[in-house]
């Protein structure tokens, strides 16, 4: 009789030793940094994080997710600092008291992919708002973030530049997949889609069919990325200090320097600019 | 304490039962039942298929409440505070999951607490000791009507009702379920049998209580009974020509 | 596509290499879903018997909520766990949000119902038949609840497995509250997801396999040990 229990006790220990041997929730010295699925996908972080990790002693957690989501994740208060690409809204979430103070850190560039057969006849150009004009015309299929972030906004601002209505394209040639840039190249390649991409996690993509970069080199398409810690006197769980030392890493010598060497397949993704203005 | 004799002062008898009905489907199955129960000795119930026997027997326990009518067991009415003081058999015995000995042992704690020795003795009783670690549902049809019995007696009930505990049952375990009956209602348990079988019911009753149709039709000693039915009923039954 | 042998290949490479951090996500992965499990069975088996064995008013309603709710949409548990334990929020004190507490929390709630639903359907197919017996014994509604949980272990077992099925396959919930973050509470289709987004098909697809070995896994080993008790005392 008490053998028959012995099966259903042993599960119920070993599920009781899963709660006690749950890891350490948020160790001590560490930080939620929110920032974007480019810096994540590229494989920056990776690159970069154990260096100030060793000279620090703080342990960066990264949450990635769109440049809108990160922006809204810190304005909960679910973060100590904000790592995105959307200069307006950046400078918002600082004007509104919930970021001590914008930074620029890096930039990189976005492009167009197109599939190699090039139905809008763009490839090679390098103006982003005449390139995209002719896709609209030839009504040559697009994919877009439609996401609400940093590479959403930027793409809305260069349609509005090459005067298209999207949004009343919206479902026939215009395609909003409402993912990240990750899930929309692997649509667009899917379908055979335009899009529009950072550069960084274009490089980084490995399920690029016969996609190849159609259209690159506009100024317009340059890609600020800034960095704020978020405001403790906002919000009150802020680990200040830690956070503090990571922007001041982020845009000193040792951050900067570590960005500019970071390349995949021989090629530099991000191009450290934070000298311009300096540390506080 | 379970093979003691059931003390005489805290037993529920009498039984008084007066103008019980209980329809269903439209159909009066109990009707105006009237039924009193002093002796000790075990009361067999007999009556054809469909005279409301098994109904009447879960009416006395108290899983299903009368429609009308009153039934007190010793001026209490009938209800969940009497049934906590007996126990029944169904025809068809409905076993837990687990081990013959579990079985009893489910209803032991339930009624005070698990002891050994005791279970040893309910078990040895239905000749069911060596098989005490098998699965209860594993036991041939006489093996799991016994263990139902051990299981009831278990619980040291005053009153043990048995509903045809022995319908489709080979001799073998019939004749030691009959022992096991017998033994305890000379301990003093109230037995109240529900039974086809007329050779069982003179093996057993000391009492007999015939029904049709709803109702009483005849409640006299054992003897007289089976030497001379007072009513048409009762003979033809006997006789075997009573079907419904 | 050559993708699917290239999965194969490199499924069976990772497993053979036992990659520091692929085991890592594997443990996470259990610890999480196994934790989420228990929850849920301490929860839903007896809220399942009891929506099973007890009459009220409102049962009906309460056992068409508990089956709808087995159908709760991943994504909209992690919203809800978000906002709960977000700093923003009313558990935000708690500091659970981007750690396993907050993914455990969610898939618990993702999957009691599921335990609790079929729970009740398989204790009131058994109460059914145990019913007028335990009337008869005059036991009372929790040595009964306990009982019919104990006569319906191997039933409720599956149950059980259904519920780490979902839990452990789930990711709309766990990539919300637990942010993906790498070494703290990335699992095993977090992964997949990121890996998936950077285009790595084969290494997604991988991983997927592995998953599904490892839910095999447990699966064959639950059944092994039900299998072997219920021969050595059931029937």
């Amino acid at each position: 009789m008490k053998l028959k229990h012995t099966g259903f006790l042993a599960a119920a220990t070993l599920c009781a030793s899963m709660v006690l041997a749950v890891p350490g929730m948020a160790e001590d010295r560490s930080i939620i940094v929110q920032s974007t699925t480019s810096t994540q996908n590229s494989g920056l972080f990776d690159h970069i994080l154990p260096m100030f990790e060793k000279a620090s002693g703080i342990k960066v957690n990264v949450v990635a997710v769109g440049t809108g989501q990160a922006i809204k994740n810190a304005r909960n208060c679910d973060g100590d600092v904000l790592f995105v690409h959307a200069k307006p809204a950046e400078e918002k979430f600082v004007a509104e008291g919930y970021g001590v103070k914008r930074f620029d850190v890096m930039y990189n560039d976005f492009v167009i992919v197109g599939p190699a057969a090039d139905p809008a006849g763009v490839s090679g150009r390098r103006d982003a708002a005449g390139s995209l004009k002719a896709i609209a015309d030839a009504e040559a299929v697009f994919a877009s973030r439609g996401d609400d972030s940093g590479t959403h906004k930027k793409e809305l601002s260069l349609w509005q530049d090459a005067g298209v209505d999207v949004d009343a394209a919206s479902g026939t040639w215009y395609r909003e997949t409402g993912s990240g840039m990750g899930a929309t190249l692997n649509t667009s390649v899917g379908m055979g889609a335009y899009a529009m991409t950072d550069r960084a996690t274009w490089i980084a993509f490995k399920n690029k069919g016969d996609f190849k970069i159609a259209v690159e080199g506009d100024e317009a398409m340059f890609n600020q990325y800034g960095i704020i810690q978020v405001n403790p006197a906002k919000c009150l769980n802020v680990k200040a200090e830690a956070a503090k030392s990571f922007v001041d890493w982020i845009i000193t010598r040792g951050g900067q320097s570590a960005i500019a060497e970071y390349k995949l397949d021989g090629k530099q993704l991000f191009f450290a600019n934070a000298a311009k203005e300096g540390a506080s | 304490m379970l093979d003691q004799p059931v003390s005489k002062s805290k037993c529920q008898l009498p039984l008084t039962v007066t103008g019980l009905a209980f329809s269903a489907g439209g159909a009066r199955l109990i009707d105006g039942l009237d039924l009193v129960l002093t002796d000790h000795d075990t009361t067999v119930v007999m009556g054809p298929n469909g005279a409301g026997k098994s109904l009447l027997v879960r009416l006395l326990h108290g899983l299903i409440e009368p429609q009308s009518g009153s039934i007190a067991w010793n001026g209490e009415p009938c209800g969940p505070a009497t049934r906590q003081r007996q126990a029944m058999v169904f025809q068809k015995p409905v076993l837990l999951r687990r081990s013959v000995a579990a079985n009893v042992d489910f209803v032991l704690k339930l009624k005070g607490g698990s002891n050994r020795e005791r279970l040893n003795r309910l078990l040895a009783q239905a000749n069911l000791l060596d098989k005490a670690a098998q699965p209860a549902r594993a036991l041939s049809g006489g093996e799991q009507q016994r263990l139902a019995l051990a299981r009831a007696l278990a619980s040291d009930p005053e009153v043990l009702f048995l509903d045809e505990p022995t319908a489709s049952l080979d001799p073998t375990s019939t004749q030691l379920i009959e022992t096991v009956i017998a033994e305890a209602s000379a301990r003093g348990v109230k037995v109240i049998l529900v039974t086809h079988d007329a050779g069982q019911a003179r093996r057993l009753a000391n009492e007999m209580v015939f029904i049709h149709n709803g109702a009483v039709v005849e409640h006299s000693s054992a003897d007289t009974f089976f030497k001379q039915p007072a009513s048409k009923a009762a003979r033809d039954y006997l006789a075997g020509k009573l079907v419904i | 596509m050559q993708d699917f042998a290239e999965a194969f290949r490199l499924a069976f490479g990772l497993v053979a290499a036992m990659d520091d951090d692929l085991v890592e996500i594997i443990g996470l992965s259990m610890r999480v879903s196994l934790t989420a499990v228990l929850i849920a069975a301490v929860v839903g088996l007896p809220l399942g018997a009891l929506l099973a064995t007890v009459r009220f008013t409102g049962r009906a309603a309460a056992v068409v909520i508990v089956n709808a709710l087995m159908g709760l949409p991943p994504v909209v548990v992690g919203l809800l766990v978000y906002m709960a334990l977000s700093n923003a929020g009313p558990l935000g004190f708690l500091q659970f949000l981007y750690t396993p507490a907050a993914m455990i929390i969610a898939q618990s709630i993702l999957i009691t119902p599921i335990v609790a639903a079929l729970t009740r359907q398989i204790i009131e197919q058994m109460n059914a038949e145990y019913a007028e017996q335990f009337a008869s014994l005059s036991v009372p509604w929790h040595t009964r609840v306990a009982a019919l949980i104990t006569d319906a272990r191997y039933a409720l077992l599956t149950v059980l497995l259904a519920g780490f099925g979902r839990a452990v396959a789930e990711v709309g919930a766990v990539i919300i509250v637990g942010g993906n973050i790498a070494h703290l509470t990335r699992v095993m289709t977090t992964a997949i997801a990121l890996e998936t987004s950077k285009g790595d098909l084969a290494l997604a697809l991988a991983l997927g396999i592995v998953l599904l070995a490892i839910a095999l896994a447990v699966n064959g080993a639950v059944m092994s040990l039900r299998a072997g008790a219920e021969s050595r005392a059931h029937a």
